[in-house]
């Protein structure tokens, strides 16, 4: 297949995927509103002292956005499952791993950059300044893209499965162990002043694996799902 | 051989609490997962063969 | 060869259990010397007394943990390739026993952690990691008894141990980069004294012990799997349908 018609597909599905999303749009602005409820219980529950609300910032944050993302799987491939739009896209001639590359991207569009623009002041709310805000939106930037591709696999393992919005949880949030180290770890290490390079690098290598090796185990899934 | 006495041998130096709740966890899952195959099995036969005989009954009549 | 003819679960089972019994008997001759060199024949350590004895059954359980959710991974992967039914019963026949000893893994190792470094806990790389591996097999387990239709349900938990197969080296150097950045734990796992010849002989007979033990206990799962997912009564040595033999066992 040629390069453009490659990128076509893939831009198609997106295309696609954001106009539904911006028909139902209500859905998108509740995981935001998620996020900023959960994150603003925090210091509810800990207290106010400045000191302590920064120390557990990068953790919080990132805890709080890996739960928005989790939140919103079911919206990856249900819809499309319930109305059998899914299954003709397992017949088309394009590969199936690049339309679902194109349908992980739409998500990480509607649910994964909303927390991206959205963490510099849920940043401000903990003390975060700086530096440490500027890794704050590169680390969440670099790492929810991974969280919805890893999130797509178990999407796609629990489609139309009874009980499927726990199991997901189960199956997808060890997967997530890595991303959530490097990501608090970039915020933390950049606040004690060794810089968040090393991390946010690794944070990248995680992308372009999950990049390469998501896709096409979510296809395998979905083929498995739809069979 | 380092043990004076059976007494001595039980407490491990200090650390009998620690010591033999671990070998006693190890033998008890150990033995609890043989025990759950062991009816696993009798209750998968038991279904089995409730099914073969119910199957040649209804080929009989 | 020999190995296509056995991949047929009809010539499987028979097979399966005639090697059960083997199995079984070196695998409760190995722990007997296992034990007794563990208690009677290793010295006591130099710098962690006696409590070092717990290793006789935390090493060995942590590395059946992971290498039976390594071998499950394979049996997965090879259920995928090849489409062998056998393979995927193999996987479902591995999990709980694999979990069984990671759990153990963790709990043997609070029990060793506590009078070594004060704590029952550490969140230390191989903890962290062998935490990980629990949730792993419980994501693989549950996922199967979620989904009703068997082929799904073993090609799903397939794809799914396989992705984990990938995720716990990623969390265990992630975690051992985490610690070195906190140090806050400042805790090593590894032992400064070097360990007796006669430990070393104890640790890795009850390995073997506990690696036949595994052998006879999944081989007697799968038998199980196979009799309630197939029902062919056929495949027993014994005709299962005469009442007495069934009992006689």
């Amino acid at each position: 297949m040629s390069h453009s018609s490659m990128w076509d597909s893939i831009s198609g599905i997106i295309r696609r995927d954001l106009l539904l999303a911006m028909r139902r749009w209500s859905d998108a602005a509740m995981s935001v509103f998620f996020l900023v409820i959960v994150v603003s219980l925090f210091p509810l529950g800990v207290g106010p002292e400045p000191a302590v609300l920064r120390t557990i910032a990068p953790g919080v944050l990132w805890v709080a956005a890996l739960l928005t993302c989790l939140l919103s799987l079911s919206r990856v491939f249900t819809p499309d499952y319930l109305d059998g739009v899914l299954e003709q896209m397992v017949l088309v001639p394009q590969p199936l791993s690049l339309l679902v590359l194109g349908k992980v991207l739409a998500h990480w569009v509607i649910s994964g950059l909303p927390v991206v623009l959205l963490s510099p002041l849920l940043g401000l709310q903990f003390g975060l300044e700086g530096e440490a805000l500027g890794v704050l939106v590169l680390s969440l930037l670099l790492g929810t893209p991974t969280l919805s591709m890893i999130g797509a696999i178990g999407a796609a393992l629990v489609l139309g499965v009874r009980g499927s919005g726990l199991l997901v949880a189960l199956l997808v949030l060890p997967l997530y162990v890595p991303v959530l180290i490097f990501g608090a770890g970039a915020v933390t290490s950049s606040m004690a002043g060794i810089g968040g390079e090393a991390n946010l690098s690794l944070l990248g290598a995680c992308l372009v694996l999950s990049l390469f090796l998501a896709p096409w185990a979510t296809a395998a899934a979905l083929r498995i799902a739809l069979e | 051989m380092q043990w004076g006495s059976a007494s001595e041998f039980f407490a491990m130096g200090g650390y009998g609490l620690y010591v033999w709740t671990s070998f006693l966890a190890t033998a008890l899952c150990m033995a609890w997962e043989v025990l759950a195959l062991w009816r696993r099995r009798a209750a998968a036969r038991a279904e089995q063969r409730a099914a073969l005989l119910g199957g040649t009954d209804e080929t009989a009549a | 060869m020999i190995w296509s003819k056995y991949s047929a679960p009809q010539a499987f089972y028979p097979l399966a259990g005639r090697l059960i019994p083997w199995f079984a008997a070196v695998a409760v001759i190995l722990m007997v010397v296992g034990l007794y060199m563990g208690f009677f024949v290793a010295p006591t350590d130099f710098q962690q007394g006696e409590s070092y004895r717990i290793i006789f059954v935390h090493v060995p359980a942590a590395w059946m943990s992971m290498f039976l959710y390594v071998v499950m991974a394979i049996w997965a992967g090879v259920g995928m390739g090849l489409n062998a039914r056998l393979s995927f019963m193999m996987a479902q026949a591995i999990a709980p026993t694999g979990a069984m000893f990671t759990f153990l893994a963790l709990l043997t190792g609070a029990m060793w952690g506590k009078p070594t470094w004060g704590a029952w806990w550490v969140w230390d790389a191989r903890l962290t990691s062998e935490l990980i591996l629990l949730f792993q097999y419980a994501g693989v387990m549950l996922l199967r008894t979620s989904i009703d239709d068997v082929r799904r349900a073993d090609r799903s938990s397939a794809v799914f141990a396989l992705v984990g197969v990938v995720n716990v080296p990623i969390i265990y150097y992630s975690v051992q980069w985490w610690n070195t950045l906190h140090q806050g734990a400042s805790v090593s796992m590894a032992t400064g004294s070097k360990m007796a010849a006669t430990m070393l002989m104890a640790m890795l007979i009850m390995t073997i012990a506990f690696w036949m033990y595994s052998i006879a206990v999944i081989l007697a799962r799968v038998r199980c799997v196979m009799v309630e997912r197939e029902s062919l009564p056929t495949w027993d040595e014994k005709p299962a349908a005469m009442p007495e033999a069934v009992e006689a066992r």
